[in-house]
């Protein structure tokens, strides 16, 4: 119910973005997030952006993780 | 796909797993609050890479397994309003009320109409403007906003015939409540999209007056883990705190304007849990402002309360107190295409996970 799917903005016409989940195209209502532009990859909750996806905190994450994989026991 | 694929990655997966091997010697039961997580975990059979003193219990995290009967008995009873359409969210729809199901009346001729987004409702209700159109608003912090702009969107639009039957919860409540029942765990996986919303002070009292650890998590399976050894070093060094690991989506302040469309829409009422019983302060009820909106103010309808069905023990599933396997019911009378209690019906309701991964 919850569930929310990365998607990546391509227009924006008014308070609606086109968006884009693999190759399907689907609308997601602004009316929750602001400040959103095309090429941000935003995430998708019943027809809504609910947040945008930070890069630069992904990218933090994966180096925490990589980290771990490369001295952890495998 | 980007920001999906990276979090399924085998080698991290096992690297995590490890390290959580590494560091955890102390028996510990987390409860991951969001049926988001319990699809992930069973899906990606992430238990079997735990050590076995890692035990991951469900929560009251499905927003349809805890939609109490009388909701569901509120909902049937508006079909009988003359011209009425209902729109709902698909899971909704084949959740037993005490008599029948929306699927059921659906089969019965009346307009009963599955919608993706709150929106497509009150599309539905501009293109029958002498219809009454209900929308049955379930869902935690994370859906709420949505429909307290849908509702704001109608007053803009000056829409007379959208109405929302408000289940909405949220989950804090819900939290202290399981606590104050004494539910034998150790830390919460907690649900990272409601988390959006709301940012991660809302969990504040569990960690002060629960003594209990949260972390924020993603729903992949190395965000799973990553959530799963943050709280393992919490316990280990008896330091718990709220911590967020889906940094890349919760901020700790979380969405101001979907806070702001919640507070100016709803305010909190006493609301009924299934299997929780009442909870103070625990739903959602559409303000005096936007009353002309609200379903139970506009159609007031006279529902029983019933007992749940003879047998199902939903109630005790969703306070991590029992599992489907010690149900009775469980993969025999109750089944995915004939569910006695609402946790078999949900694609994310425990008993559903159970049936389908056969757990």
């Amino acid at each position: 119910m919850c569930l929310a799917i990365p998607a990546k903005v391509v227009s924006i016409e008014g308070s609606s973005a086109l968006v884009k989940i693999e190759d399907v195209e689907y609308q997601a209502s602004l009316l929750l997030l602001e400040d959103v532009s095309p090429g941000d990859f935003i995430l998708l909750h019943a027809g809504f952006a609910i947040e945008k996806i930070d890069p630069e905190e992904a990218a933090e994450t994966m180096r925490l993780l990589r980290e771990i994989a490369s001295h952890g026991p495998q | 796909m980007q920001y999906i694929d990276e979090y399924r990655n085998k080698k991290l997966v096992l690297a995590v797993a490890g390290e959580i091997r590494k560091v955890s010697t102390k028996e510990i039961t987390l409860m991951e609050v969001c049926g988001g997580h319990t699809m992930a975990i069973h899906r990606f059979g992430l238990q079997a890479v735990l050590p076995p003193n890692i035990h991951l219990l469900s929560g009251p995290g499905c927003p349809v397994c805890v939609s109490s009967q009388h909701f569901i008995d509120t909902a049937i009873a508006y079909c009988d309003i003359p011209d009425a359409i209902i729109t709902t969210y698909g899971d909704l729809i084949r959740v037993p009320g005490s008599i029948s199901s929306l699927e059921k009346e659906k089969a019965g001729g009346h307009d009963i109409r599955i919608v993706y987004s709150v929106l497509e409702a009150v599309e539905i209700a501009k293109n029958h403007p002498t219809k009454p159109v209900f929308f049955l608003g379930i869902g935690f912090e994370t859906t709420a906003p949505a429909t307290a702009a849908a509702i704001v969107q109608a007053k803009k639009e000056r829409i007379g015939n959208f109405f929302v039957l408000s289940a909405h919860k949220v989950m804090p409540p819900a939290l202290m409540a399981l606590i104050e029942d004494g539910v034998g765990i150790d830390g919460f996986i907690a649900p990272g999209h409601v988390s959006a919303i709301t940012g991660s002070a809302i969990y504040d009292d569990v960690v002060t007056s629960g003594r209990l650890g949260v972390v924020i998590s993603g729903f992949e399976p190395v965000d799973i883990l990553q959530s799963v050894l943050m709280l393992v070093n919490q316990y280990e060094y008896g330091n718990p705190k709220v911590e967020i690991q889906y940094r890349r989506i919760v901020h700790p302040q979380g969405n101001k304007i979907a806070q702001d469309l919640l507070s100016q829409v709803f305010e909190l009422k006493d609301d009924r849990w299934r299997g929780l019983g009442v909870i103070p302060d625990s739903g959602l009820k559409i303000r005096k402002d936007f009353c002309e909106f609200d379903a139970e103010n506009r159609f007031p309808v006279s529902v029983p309360e019933q007992a749940d069905p003879a047998g199902c023990i939903c109630g005790s599933i969703l306070r991590g107190l029992k599992t489907p396997n010690d149900c009775g019911l469980f993969g025999t009378t109750c089944t995915p295409s004939d569910p006695v209690g609402a946790c078999m019906v949900s694609a994310e309701g425990t008993c559903a996970t159970f049936y389908k991964y056969r757990s």
